[in-house]
């Protein structure tokens, strides 16, 4: 087992030598506190390396080395099983996305379908969950059990949501949404194609992903609102303030912060969209222009037209949004969480 | 609301709540109630909602049509979402809490540069390392192994375990330390079993994404042998013409499990999301 130990990595005398070059003084202490601890000789370094091998060679294998594998490949002109060696490409893969005539279209529909997803998606969610969260933060006996339905929805999986909305929104005159339309419109309503049409389709996207995951945002704000005081409220009821007055000036400063990180995070979600695109498109009959997203053209440009390169520039783009959104996300956060 | 309600108010709340519920859940009956119903019953306007000719028909319709070497067997399926899901589980447990331990408890040079390493590793989200990770492993396509391993080392896991690590007290360990516990029995035999609510907590969320994990599938999956449950409905829902009452029946054994265990640990696991968002 300790045939293989990296200990030349770590060579243990190093933190005592370093002070005692300075001053002589604290190594001594330092040593002196060290002879105090159990055990003759402390091992901690190598057992710490050893415990978190397992997870950090994980990490750098499935994370850290693709991640830089998807910069490198995207300099160059890679497809699988071709007898032509990867030719380097410099910034051609970037200046195609953004450029070309032939090429950027569907990339930057997917970027405009993204942006659209998100800016729809994030206040509506937010604002919705917020709604939820305040509804059911209250004394009830059957609380529980409601918050738990508003929730249900999040372990679903989201191939499985896809399929159920492709149901509710089937182009027929039989499918749930326009039957129901037809109910309360007497008669007047028929068939309507929700998800084939570019006009409704990322409407449709927008309404199923929100169904799925308002929930998540829901228990994460309704947490935040169990650690406002109740006390604030109390005297708030005593200043004779209003329901609308008391969210306004108790509830809303009490829970900025966790508003703040939720808002990032759906953000951030919003820009990983994928399955349910895949999903619908592939075998709903979505409307593939009005609704591919940035991983869906991702996946579709390394899988069905085997171009590695260009599909590692846009992992490449993509991690860069999510990055930009997830250290706005941390600035934001950080004050807010810390009164 | 810190005032106790009066009985009108309390039965409105009930009214509300009762009717958005009702409405929010549509789907999730409409899912439960097409599984039991005949295939042109399904899509049927309204009518879809009535629960009439109700039966199991569906499922073992299911188990029927999936019953061969190019389809693919439904248990087939199930056999590998349910590996996938434990091998993922307790290995990530495994190894993501020993790391935050070592990571958080023992003292060695080194380790707060791997811990910054393990904080930004936790910035990259799985989809920006798809494309190459398909490209580095494509001779590994359709195997069994390369669909659970990028997953068990999780750094969000590791976070997770570090930040409940901190909170225990030291000196239950430092106790078991001078008695002459190493490291590894200290964490085995004293941290474990203190720290049962990160586990359970990380466990599920794990398993939960786990379950629904569809992007890694649809790169590294043509053969269904080797095909988990939620790749197989986007196969199964593409069948023309198709047989709604099946592909629901479908839907309704790929959500199970996890309403199963949704049902049982949702405390744990409300708590594990709600707890980790809002600590940040």
């Amino acid at each position: 087992m300790t045939s293989v130990e990296p200990a030349p990595a770590v060579p243990p005398p190093g933190p005592e030598q370093a002070p005692s070059v300075t001053s002589v003084k604290p190594a001594r202490s330092k040593r002196s506190m060290r002879s105090t601890r159990p055990g003759p000789k402390n091992r901690d370094w190598l057992h710490g390396l050893l415990m978190s091998a397992p997870a950090v060679v994980g990490l750098i294998v499935f994370v850290g080395v693709p991640f830089g594998y998807a910069v490198v490949l995207s300099f160059y002109n890679v497809r699988l099983g071709s007898p032509l060696e990867p030719t380097f490409f410099g910034l051609e893969q970037y200046r195609r996305l953004f450029t070309d005539p032939d090429l950027s279209g569907p990339f930057l529909r997917a970027l405009l379908n993204n942006l659209t997803f998100a800016v729809v998606v994030v206040p509506v969610q937010t604002a919705l969950a917020l709604g939820l969260a305040i509804l059911l933060n209250r004394k009830l006996k059957a609380i529980g059990l409601f918050r738990s339905l508003f929730f249900m929805p999040v372990v679903f999986p989201m191939a499985l949501v896809a399929v159920i909305w492709r149901l509710i929104l089937a182009r027929s005159d039989q499918g749930m949404l326009n039957s129901a339309l037809d109910a309360v419109s007497f008669g007047n309503w028929g068939a309507f194609d929700w998800l084939g049409d570019g006009a409704t389709a990322m409407a449709s996207l927008i309404v199923l992903s929100i169904w799925q995951g308002v929930g998540f945002q829901m228990v994460i704000l309704l947490a935040g609102l169990q650690q406002i005081p109740g006390e604030l409220y109390e005297a708030a009821a005593l200043d004779r303030a209003s329901r609308w007055q008391q969210f306004r000036h108790v509830t809303l400063p009490g829970i900025h912060g966790t508003l703040v990180f939720v808002a990032m995070l759906t953000s951030v979600l919003s820009f990983r969209v994928f399955d349910q695109v895949y999903v619908l498109v592939r075998g709903g009959g979505m409307d593939e222009d009005a609704t591919r997203t940035v991983m869906y053209q991702a996946v579709t440009t390394a899988f069905d037209q085997n171009n590695i390169g260009q599909a590692s520039a846009i992992t490449v783009v993509f991690f860069l949004i999510v990055v930009v959104l997830t250290l706005i996300q941390r600035r934001v956060v950080r004050p807010g969480n810390e009164d | 609301m810190g005032t106790t309600p009066t009985p009108l108010r309390r039965f409105m709340d009930y009214a509300v709540l009762s009717v958005l519920a009702f409405v929010f859940v549509l789907p999730v009956i409409y899912l439960f109630l097409g599984s039991l119903k005949p295939s042109d019953e399904v899509l049927d306007g309204l009518s879809g909602f009535l629960p009439t000719h109700l039966s199991f028909d569906n499922y073992s319709a299911v188990l029927d049509s999936l019953d061969s070497d190019s389809t693919g067997y439904f248990w087939g399926f199930m056999g590998v979402s349910l590996l996938l899901a434990f091998v993922v589980v307790t290995g990530g447990l495994f190894v993501n809490s020993m790391a935050a331990y070592g990571l958080s408890r023992l003292k060695w040079r080194g380790r707060n540069a791997v811990f910054t390493l393990i904080l930004l590793l936790m910035l990259v989200p799985f989809e920006s390392v798809a494309v190459p990770l398909f490209y580095m492993f494509n001779d590994q396509r359709n195997t069994l192994p390369i669909l659970a391993l990028p997953f068990i080392a999780n750094a969000f896991s590791v976070y997770q375990f570090h930040t409940f690590f901190r909170s225990i007290p030291p000196s239950i360990e430092e106790a078991a330390r001078i008695d002459g516990a190493g490291p590894w029995r200290t964490f085995f035999a004293i941290v474990v079993p203190m720290s049962k609510p990160a586990f359970a907590s990380v466990a599920i969320l794990t398993f939960l994404i786990q379950w629904g994990s569809f992007l890694w599938p649809v790169l590294m999956v043509s053969d269904p042998s080797v095909r988990p449950l939620p790749l197989e409905i986007s196969v199964f829902q593409g069948q023309e013409p198709p047989d709604w009452g099946q592909i629901l029946a479908f839907g309704v054994l790929l959500v199970l499990p996890v309403l199963v265990v949704f049902a049982f640990f949702q405390r744990w696991f409300v708590q594990g999301v709600a707890s980790s968002a809002v600590k940040g």
